[in-house]
């Protein structure tokens, strides 16, 4: 059976990697996909405590499984509002770079 | 835990039922805008406080069943303020207790309350200030009883304090019930403004009290923990430092039980605290009758017969009381003399009787202070409701230079009046009597220092009494009529809401005296036991040490007040009836003294100097203009903002810098900063 550190760990690594990509990428559909990257190793890390839990207590719990969908719920409604002011950011600008929209400061 | 007592579900209906009414009022006039029509208000007010009556009267049947010496009912409705835990842990409770205590207090309270409530009817009548006037009026009177009622059932100190602060927001609201007239709005404040100071002692009181009861672990506030565990508290003392007389240690119980005292003061008019009371005669006629006069002015001497328990175990603290009593009787009955406002005059009579509660309860005789409570509530009630009569008669005079004469158009006024007179007075057989003569015999028994002093004190208030009570009969109701051609005309009796309830109460003014005979004339007409109320209270007071003093001795004691009442009497016949030039030449001639006893021995203007107005001034140039102005709004308030201003144009704005990216990486950097201190 697959060790559970192994999850754990792919979990973290997926999770890095969300958080440099929205952290450096400019294009706006990146970084979406990259918070979506980090949503999903939540999701990932879940469902492994959550087999750890159910192997620590004997019983099987389901906790994990149904945070994950919730999680993927909150993932699709923020997607939709997400890609939403990607269009209209789109159809104003003619470009999804994030540095060009940079009118809201001091 | 403390033994409680028969449970019943009544009791928490008899405060209950006035704040119902009282809502509704507040309700309709302040929420809604629809005033309920005045008389319909008025009957319900007067129905609400009429069922209290008839509640507590079953009440207190059941009370009376309850064999002699546990004769508590209890009615716990819930836990109020709980804090704490262990030995300091604080439980106050929503709970009412009807005791012997409370019973005559409640009984007393809500029947005056009543017969207050069915005159006020008549009496605001043609009150056409405003037209929500009768049910604002009717909504303070019933709030004003629930919160005595909470006063003198509550169980706890906590509870009582409640009370306590609600019947003084009552009073401040009807005695500035006329508010158009600014003086009546001074007048109410500065009832308040007093009544807050000797609120002040009663709270440290219940500090110290239960400070020292946490300290040896059975911290109480109710009356029957805190009576359970005094013994405890009985030798506790307190260091206070070198220049305090008396020193270096005060009994604790001395210290409470002035305290206390203080706070009793406060309510009760006692001096240096008393000012206020006259001036709370602004208010309308029924409320100096009901507040003023028969129930909240005497919570104070409720209270003290409460703690009685804590009274008699010290000694200085009620030598202190005592002499107050005393020499509080002996002033305002001075002042009195001089006095030509009807109302004046009854409202120092007030205080002067209060002082004569007080002097029974520093000297030990506390159901003597609760005997006479009870009487001068009925005699008192009668003489303000009587004076209100006259007031309504006369247009809303209330000078009594500008009566006289009315013995011939009031033709029921002038008999009740005249029986509250006899019975204030002191003749036998009226309650007066043999209230004041209880009160007399328990200063002349008494161990407090100078005791035969406080019974000559005692005397000759008394004589006063019928000197200016008289006086004020004479000056009302004898010889011509001083008024204008146009009032002379038209006066006649008020109808029957005021009347009728001047019956009731002038039947009770002659009556209620043999609710608590002494023994000594229950003897002559063989009526074994005939002190029946203070049998009935003594399971609930202490009972002070006292000299033994014989009945022969007794009936002396009686004949000399009755003398001195007649002396008295006698002085006003001769001064204000026979030679009316009489009170003319002692004025031009003795102007000192008269001024003095006129101006009421300027005490107004003394505290005006020495207290008022240093504080106003503190309060103005250091406290208003330094410290609020310049440090708290000044520093504080505005310092904050220009510096949180300034510091967010230099320098923080240029956190938005409109960069997504940066943005993201202050995210992340809080997102680590936040787990790494979860983790760590």
């Amino acid at each position: 059976m697959l060790p559970m550190d192994h999850v754990i760990a792919l979990s973290a690594i997926l999770f890095t990697i969300g958080v440099l990509g929205v952290a450096t990428r400019r294009n706006l559909i990146v970084m979406l996909m990259s918070i979506e990257l980090m949503l999903n190793a939540a999701n990932l890390a879940f469902v492994g405590f959550n087999r750890i839990w159910s192997q620590l207590e004997g019983v099987p719990a389901i906790d994990g499984q149904i945070f994950v969908l919730m999680v993927i719920a909150v993932a699709a409604a923020e997607v939709a509002v997400g890609l939403g002011i990607l269009l209209s950011m789109f159809r104003n600008r003619d470009s999804v770079n994030v540095e060009e929209v940079n009118l809201l400061k001091w | 835990m403390v033994d409680v007592g028969t449970e019943s579900d009544l009791l928490r209906w008899i405060p209950l039922l006035p704040l119902l009414v009282a809502a509704y009022h507040g309700i309709s006039i302040g929420f809604l805008r629809r005033p309920t029509p005045p008389r319909v208000a008025a009957v319900v007010s007067c129905a609400a406080v009429l069922l209290a009556f008839v509640l507590s009267c079953i009440a207190f049947r059941d009370l009376l069943a309850l064999p002699a010496n546990s004769r508590v009912l209890v009615d716990d409705v819930y836990t109020w303020i709980g804090a704490g835990i262990g030995s300091s842990a604080l439980s106050a409770e929503v709970s009412f207790q009807l005791d012997p205590l409370s019973a005559v207090m409640i009984l007393i309270v809500t029947f005056v309350g009543s017969m207050i409530h069915i005159y006020s009817i008549g009496y605001m009548e043609d009150d056409h200030r405003d037209d929500k006037g009768i049910q604002r009026f009717f909504c303070y009177l019933n709030l004003f009883t629930f919160a005595m009622l909470v006063l003198v059932l509550g169980d706890n100190l906590v509870l009582m304090f409640l009370g306590w602060e609600g019947v003084g927001l009552c009073s401040y609201l009807l005695i500035g019930f006329w508010y158009s007239d600014s003086f009546n709005a001074y007048c109410g404040s500065k009832a308040f403004i007093v009544n807050r100071i000797g609120d002040f002692g009663f709270l440290i009181g219940v500090f110290l009290l239960f400070g020292a009861l946490s300290e040896i672990g059975h911290p109480a506030v109710s009356f029957a923990g805190i009576q359970e565990h005094f013994d405890g508290i009985v030798e506790m003392t307190i260091a206070v430092p070198a220049w305090m007389p008396f020193g270096p240690e005060w009994r604790l119980v001395n210290v409470i039980g002035l305290c206390f005292f203080l706070g009793a003061c406060g309510k009760s008019a006692q001096i240096p605290l008393y000012i206020w009371l006259p001036d709370a005669m602004a208010g309308p006629t029924p409320v100096s009758a009901l507040i003023h006069a028969a129930t909240m002015v005497t919570a104070g001497v409720y209270m003290v017969c409460r703690l009685s328990f804590l009274y008699a175990a010290a000694p200085e603290a009620s030598a202190v009381i005592a002499w107050t009593g005393a020499i509080t009787a002996l002033v305002a009955a001075t002042i009195a003399m001089a006095q030509n406002d009807i109302k004046k005059v009854l409202a120092y009579s007030t205080v002067s009787q209060l002082g004569y509660m007080f002097l029974a309860a520093g000297c030990g005789g506390y159901a003597a202070a609760i005997f006479h409570l009870g009487t001068h509530a009925f005699f008192k009630a009668l003489l303000f409701l009587g004076a209100g009569a006259v007031i309504l008669a006369m247009h809303h005079e209330q000078d009594m230079q500008k009566m006289g004469g009315l013995w011939r158009q009031l033709r029921l006024t002038r008999w009740v009046f005249l029986v509250g007179v006899c019975a204030i007075a002191g003749f036998p057989p009226l309650s007066g009597f043999f209230s004041k003569d209880e009160i007399l015999i328990a200063a002349r028994a008494s161990h407090v220092p100078g005791h035969n002093w406080l019974y000559g004190i005692g005397l000759a208030t008394a004589g006063m009494t019928a000197f200016y009570m008289f006086r004020l009969w004479y000056l009302t109701f004898c010889g011509e009529c001083r008024a204008v051609a146009d009032v002379r005309n038209h006066i006649k009796d008020p109808n029957g809401f005021v009347l009728n309830p001047l019956r009731v109460l002038a039947f009770f003014s002659v009556f209620a005296g043999f609710a608590g005979l002494p023994q000594v004339w229950g003897d002559i007409i063989s009526i074994e036991e005939s002190n029946s109320l203070a049998n009935f209270l003594t399971p609930v007071l202490a009972v002070g040490e006292l000299h033994a003093i014989e009945h022969s001795q007794e009936l002396w004691m009686a004949s000399w007040a009755v003398a001195a009442a007649l002396a008295g009497t006698g002085l006003a016949w001769l001064s204000y009836l026979r030679k009316p030039r009489i009170p003319g030449w002692l004025a031009a001639n003795l102007s000192g003294p008269y001024r003095a006893l006129f101006n009421k021995y300027y005490i107004d203007e003394l505290y005006d100097v020495v207290i008022v107005r240093p504080i106003v001034a503190l309060s103005d140039r250091v406290l208003y203009r330094i410290v609020d102005a310049r440090w708290i709004d000044g520093i504080g308030v505005n310092g904050t903002a220009h510096g949180i201003r300034a510091f967010a144009a230099n320098g923080l704005k240029y956190a938005q810098s409109g960069l997504t990216q940066s943005y993201v990486f202050f995210m992340i950097v809080g997102a680590v900063a936040i787990v790494s201190y979860l983790l760590r």
